[in-house]
């Protein structure tokens, strides 16, 4: 016997882009707090630190924009794969594949003025990364390989590959056989605003989410992502490429990853090294679906998990591992997850009818 | 290579295979519903870190085994939930759970890191099978959890091919809509086969941390989840075959360890990357087979069932 059902809603929820995921982040802290306050730890106390960590001081709030950037670069690059219903998963190791580019120009050409190398590092950067996405793109474009297990097997490669160069050719000789590059020379760093850590790279972020929006909203392409995304065989019947769309967007997607590893190895390590990412590119998924796609609404979102990586750091005094916070990315998506049905239904007591 | 090491090499191989055949086969009752969960990661690892914590503290193997199977089955019911009650988006849920599942692990195993476990699961030779030259060596000399996955085959497959409720399964994951007017519960259906699918990747985790390597290390499962959910493409949803394919990826990581021990020239970053290598190489070519032959995943596989929509 039922007593619930679900009824679709004639009208959505006014606001519901905002309600839900305000409501989902809610329940999703309610949940964890209630798992902390279970193995006994004091789930306030816990906030309160993480939030006091990431957004209470000027030192705090800057190392939280310092994670941000990395994250909204790899969920802008995410949003666009997932807009065409492409479940790219790979960001993690298009990461890497940047890094490692990057690192190789600036290792390649310690003497270059930064007007030079950093461009360079870029563009070899976006390549890498768009590379690393585009190799996945072209079994799934032609032949419908899923995309998903292949892009994540990808993000293994691209890790044992840069550990190969940081155990092996690319070892920094002083490094006292730590699994790092020797430190990058001026030319190929970025340059951070005033004493901060925060580096230059937040304009690319920015300007990432600008073109994003640019594209999305006020170009031909941008329409067709829309098309493909929502019904392939309308597409194929307006006349669009499907296997043009799906490695273009790979491309692209993957770049954006790639210029995300090139900021952190030119504006935070200024090196290579071991665990480079603390899995930003797996966040970049949960933060692109958090932001439903629109580029606006991933850098805010980017800015909270952000806070929730920095603030992350600060658990381990308390004796929480860092990868904690994903226990709670995780139910912040189970959240929305389930909260998205009353987007489209609403509960309706129907007593003891069924 | 002398005959020995070539045994040596193909007995490691299924010990490898062993923790990804397991998820596999729970994978596949999954998917024949209908249902995909890409969470298997997720599972496998909390599957694996109460199977070591229960097993730790009762002393008991078997318990752990017991712990990771409930634990595994548990957190899959939150996936059912929410695609199959709630219809959620199956691919980013399953994603959700992996991630779920990676911190809730580290998070209740952060005690456990790097403790050995005294009582583990041990070869045991089966009588007169074991004596059997090259075969014995190979399949007859391990611990019983590798027995139980022989077993565990021929179950599923007679469950899928010749019980009602596998015909049921079947004709949930092909046709939902036709299954649900000859009065089959579509979504009991599918919760059965996401809770047994989640109580076999918990046990593929356990055996990861109670057999083959018997610790507990954040993140151990290495992508073996991933392997899994390849895997039952490669299986083409089928059990028998989800045998081989298991084995031969348990063979590319035994001789990557074997080679590593033998001095050869190829860095060990390399080796490891066969796995995955090959789970790329696999499923291109399996992909591209079932496409020409024209078989290939259930009907109904990734697609939300409710009633007022037909």
């Amino acid at each position: 016997m039922r007593l619930i059902t679900l009824e679709k809603r004639m009208s959505p929820i006014p606001m519901a882009g905002m309600v839900i995921p305000v409501i989902s982040i809610a329940l999703a802290l309610l949940a964890g707090g209630v798992f902390l306050a279970l193995s006994g730890k004091n789930p306030l106390e816990i906030y309160f630190t993480l939030f006091q960590s990431a957004f209470g001081s000027s030192y705090g709030f800057s190392e939280t924009v310092v994670k941000a950037i990395p994250l909204a670069l790899c969920a802008l690059g995410v949003s666009l794969a997932f807009r065409v219903q492409l479940w790219n998963i790979g960001a993690e190791g298009q990461f890497y594949m940047g890094a490692m580019a990057a690192t190789w120009v600036a290792l390649t050409y310690p003497e270059g003025s930064r007007w030079v190398v950093l461009p360079a590092m870029f563009l070899a950067a976006a390549m890498a990364g768009g590379l690393w996405g585009l190799l996945p793109a072209i079994p799934r474009a032609f032949w419908k390989v899923n995309e998903t297990i292949t892009t994540l097997m990808l993000n293994y490669i691209a890790i044992f590959w840069v550990d190969f160069l940081i155990y092996g050719p690319w070892k920094d000789p002083n490094g006292y056989n730590f699994p790092l590059t020797a430190p990058f020379e001026l030319g190929a760093t970025l340059p951070s605003f005033g004493t901060s850590r925060v580096h230059y790279g937040l304009i690319l972020a920015l300007i990432a989410a600008l073109l994003v929006y640019i594209i999305l909203k006020y170009t031909v392409w941008g329409y067709q992502l829309k098309v493909v995304g929502e019904s392939q065989r309308a597409a194929k019947y307006a006349g669009m490429s499907i296997v043009k769309t799906i490695l273009l967007v790979m491309l692209i997607s993957g770049a954006l990853a790639g210029i995300a590893g090139m900021t952190e190895v030119a504006g935070i390590t200024q090196r290579l090294q071991q665990g480079l990412s603390p899995g930003y590119g797996y966040s970049a998924i949960i933060i692109a679906w958090l932001a439903r796609l629109n580029p606006w609404a991933i850098l805010l979102v980017s800015f909270l998990f952000g806070g929730l990586l920095s603030g992350g750091f600060s658990l381990q005094s308390m004796g929480l591992p860092a990868a904690s916070v994903y226990m709670l990315q995780g139910l912040i998506l189970f959240f929305i997850l389930g909260g998205e049905i009353f987007n489209s239904y609403r509960l309706k007591w129907i007593g003891g009818r069924s | 290579m002398d005959q020995g090491i070539i045994i040596a090499i193909l007995a490691t191989a299924v010990t490898a295979g062993t923790p990804i055949l397991y998820a596999a086969l729970g994978e596949i009752i999954t998917e024949r519903s209908g249902t995909l969960n890409l969470g298997v990661e997720g599972m496998m690892l909390v599957g694996a870190v109460s199977g070591f914590m229960a097993a730790y503290v009762s002393g008991n193997p078997w318990l752990g085994f017991g712990a990771a199977m409930a634990a595994g089955g548990a957190v899959s019911l939150i996936h059912a939930f929410l695609t199959i009650t709630l219809r959620a988006n199956q691919v980013v849920c399953g994603l959700a759970l992996t991630i779920f599942g990676t911190g809730f692990s580290s998070y209740i195993g952060k005690p456990f890191v790097g403790i050995p476990l005294k009582e583990t699961f041990k070869p045991v030779e089966i009588p007169f099978l074991s004596d059997i030259p090259v075969i014995g060596p190979i399949f007859f000399n391990h611990d019983p959890l590798v027995y139980i996955s022989y077993l565990l085959i021929i179950l599923l497959a007679f469950l899928i091919y010749r019980t009602r409720w596998g015909l049921n399964l079947r004709a949930v994951g092909e046709n939902p809509a036709a299954a649900d007017s000859a009065g089959i519960s579509v979504s009991i259906t599918r919760y059965q086969s996401v809770f047994i699918g989640g109580m076999l990747a918990g046990a593929g985790g356990a055996y990861l941390s109670l057999a083959y390597a018997p610790s507990w290390l954040e993140n151990m499962t290495a992508g073996r989840g991933w392997i899994a959910v390849a895997l039952v493409i490669f299986a083409m949803w089928d059990p028998y075959k989800a045998l081989l394919g298991s084995y031969i990826f348990g063979g590319v990581e035994a001789l990557g360890f074997r080679l590593q021990t033998m001095n050869v020239t190829i860095s060990p970053f390399f080796l490891k990357m066969l796995p995955y290598i090959l789970t790329i190489v696999v499923l291109i070519i399996v992909t591209r087979e079932t496409k020409t032959r024209k078989v290939g995943a259930p009907a109904a596989l990734g697609q939300p069932y409710h009633r007022e929509d037909r």
